[in-house]
């Protein structure tokens, strides 16, 4: 999922709430959306506020492994789909950001946040796409992620964040399918085409499992936000779906999921796997996966080095308006 | 923005037998004589977009604002599209059992027939951006000129690809105007794009022996016959932009489109070209 350890203020009982809070809790457990200009929980606000930042961020920083093949893909096709998907992430990151405008927080300042270091984006970007089969699995198995997150999350208590998941879902199935179209060509081609699908398929496993965060059964900011409806299942239940449905998709593509001990349990109507290395992930929070200074660079490069045409756009439009106002006095 | 194909389409090779069978009947795709030019013409078409595609791409996740990003990227993907479509119709005409893929990524500089203005590197917005307003201000006019090509599938591409550009142009010349008359950098930094740019323009509106023979075919203007209305949108909106037209030649630079490029092509090539030349005859 785009949004990782999100951190909640602390969980009331209903006894322990005030009339409003109780009364604004009544209404999600009814399945009321909550719509910004009603009266919200201080914590509720903010901890929207860095989930809703956080998936934005996900989204822009997200561009950046994909579109680094977009310049080598093999065929017209290939990347007129890949210009598209990339294209959607960028619109992804815009309805999230007015999302979160909705809550008082610009997404400029959303935006010095994450250039600063201050906010997150999902770990997953700070890996590498080495060979063009990491197009097919990043669309296969990190759109997938996101996915199962997001598909829930339309039924979140906050209007505009509910909306914004059912725009970004639908074009989120489709990240997925042509992900996987990838895979397929790939798995079914060439034994060097086969080679570098299995060699996606091996970098990414581990790290799309660790996009759902670790296990939450025991977390209290995980119970506000479930209690909010803005988290909607746990990490481990998430995960554990993830694994249920991908796994059948790798025997169909011929490759083979890198876990030894992954195997179907009949008594629990699951897969048993193996969990990712939660150190590699924290290393990689903390900012040491393979990319983190390469995204983050990046991102910082564009906003300095467009500052010049934010700042043209904007005198333009003082101008302009100058000149209207003048126009109108004039014609006074 | 053009709707991308179903993915989970099973036959793709049977709904393109069927599009192709549904297509208008065009002679000039039997005409033995005009062969050669008109395949040189299409692929001028094609490989025009193609690479001024590829270029634009190339801001993908590096825009200067978020709106950028998404507006950059849909006119690459627009670019994109129309390259399948002029190269395709390309490889119909040769009849050689090439595709348009194989026409995109297999053939080395000498065989583009881009002009070079298209192939010169992004620098900044500044260059990226008034690059796009020359050409998208001869774009309109050329496609505007073939809705009456005596050839049908070259008018019904002309047609669908029209759509695009308009808006492309719209826009591109929104953002020459707005920046050249914004900032005192932006001014400068719009003026020196402009100053640099501007030796390239030209090669846009010289004509060969393919484009007379595609002229008096009756499918193509000549190219000199799309100034005058090129002119008189650039003096336009560089004079709405307070921007100075440059005043030496703006034909300095050709070549392109009869295969000799800057050097930058090469290396436009080696990325693109990357998969399909390390990996001969396998499909993606
Ligand atoms: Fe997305
Ligand atoms: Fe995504
Ligand atoms: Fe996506």
């Amino acid at each position: 999922m785009y949004a990782q350890m999100v951190k909640s203020e602390g969980m009331k009982t209903l006894d322990e709430m005030s009339p409003e809070e109780r009364a604004f809790q009544e209404r999600i457990d009814r399945g009321e959306k909550i719509e910004p200009k009603e009266w919200m929980p201080d914590g509720y606000r903010k901890t929207l506020v860095r989930q809703i930042g956080q998936h934005a961020h996900s989204e822009i920083v997200g561009q950046l492994p994909e579109g680094n093949w977009i310049t080598r893909a093999p065929t017209l096709e290939r990347k007129a789909i890949l210009l598209a998907k990339v294209q959607d992430e960028a619109g992804h990151g815009l309805y999230l950001y007015s999302a979160a405008e909705t809550l008082g927080v610009s997404r400029d300042e959303l935006t010095g946040k994450l250039l600063s270091g201050k906010m997150k984006y999902s770990s997953i970007f700070n890996y590498p796409t080495l060979t063009w089969a990491d197009m097919g699995a990043v669309g296969w198995l990190v759109d997938g992620a996101a996915i199962m997150n997001q598909v829930p999350l339309q039924r979140t208590s906050y209007g505009p964040y509910s909306r914004a998941m059912i725009r970004i879902c639908k074009e989120e199935s489709f990240h997925q399918r042509q992900g996987y179209a990838i895979m397929m060509k790939m798995a079914r081609g060439t034994p060097e085409q086969k080679e570098m699908a299995q060699d996606a398929l091996n970098r990414f496993w581990y790290p799309a499992l660790m996009m759902f965060g670790p296990s939450d059964k025991d977390s209290v900011h995980s119970a506000q936000s479930m209690a909010w409806k803005i988290k909607m299942n746990t990490n481990d239940e998430l995960r554990q779906k993830f694994v249920d449905e991908t796994v059948p998709q790798a025997e169909y593509l011929g490759l083979t999921v890198p876990d030894e001990t992954l195997r179907w349990n009949d008594a629990r109507g699951h897969y048993d796997f193996a969990q990712p290395d939660w150190d590699e992930f924290f290393e990689v929070l903390k900012g040491n996966g393979p990319c983190n200074r390469e995204r983050l660079e990046a991102r910082r490069e564009a906003w300095e080095r467009g500052a010049w045409f934010r700042d043209g756009l904007n005198a333009y439009a003082d101008k302009a308006a100058a000149r209207r106002a003048s126009a109108s006095i004039a014609a006074e | 923005m053009p709707s991308l194909p179903d993915m989970t389409t099973p036959d793709v090779m049977a709904l393109a037998r069927d599009a192709a069978a549904s297509q208008p009947h065009d002679p000039h795709l039997q005409d033995v004589d005009l062969k050669p030019a008109f395949f040189d013409w299409l692929c001028r078409m094609g490989d025009n977009t193609a690479i001024l595609g590829h270029r634009i791409s190339e801001w993908c996740g590096h825009g200067p604002v978020l709106e950028e990003d998404i507006a950059l990227a849909n006119t690459a993907l627009d670019l994109i599209g129309h390259t399948q479509m002029w190269l395709g119709l390309a490889a119909e005409v040769e009849d050689a059992g090439r595709t348009a893929d194989d026409l995109a990524f297999l053939r080395d500089a000498m065989k583009y027939r881009n002009v070079q203005l298209v192939e010169l590197p992004n620098r900044d917005m500044a260059h990226t951006l008034m690059r796009e307003f020359l050409f998208d201000a001869w774009h309109v006019e050329m496609l505007t000129a073939l809705l009456q090509s005596g050839s049908p599938r070259v008018a019904e591409i002309a047609a669908k690809a029209l759509k695009e550009v308009g808006y492309h142009v719209e826009r591109s010349s929104d953002l020459v105007v707005r920046l050249g008359d914004g900032t005192d950098e932006s001014h400068a930094r719009m003026q020196d794009a402009l100053d640099r740019l501007w030796p390239y323009a030209g090669e846009l509106f010289l004509g060969d022996g393919v484009d007379a023979a595609v002229a008096k075919a009756g499918i193509a203007p000549a190219p000199g016959d799309l100034r005058a209305a090129w002119e008189r949108t650039v003096d336009a909106v560089l004079d709405e932009a307070t921007l100075r037209k440059p005043e030496g030649r703006f034909d300095v630079h050709r070549g392109g489109k009869q295969g000799r490029h800057t050097e930058h092509l090469g290396f436009i090539l080696a990325e693109m070209q990357f998969l399909q030349r390390a990996y001969p005859g396998a499909s993606w």
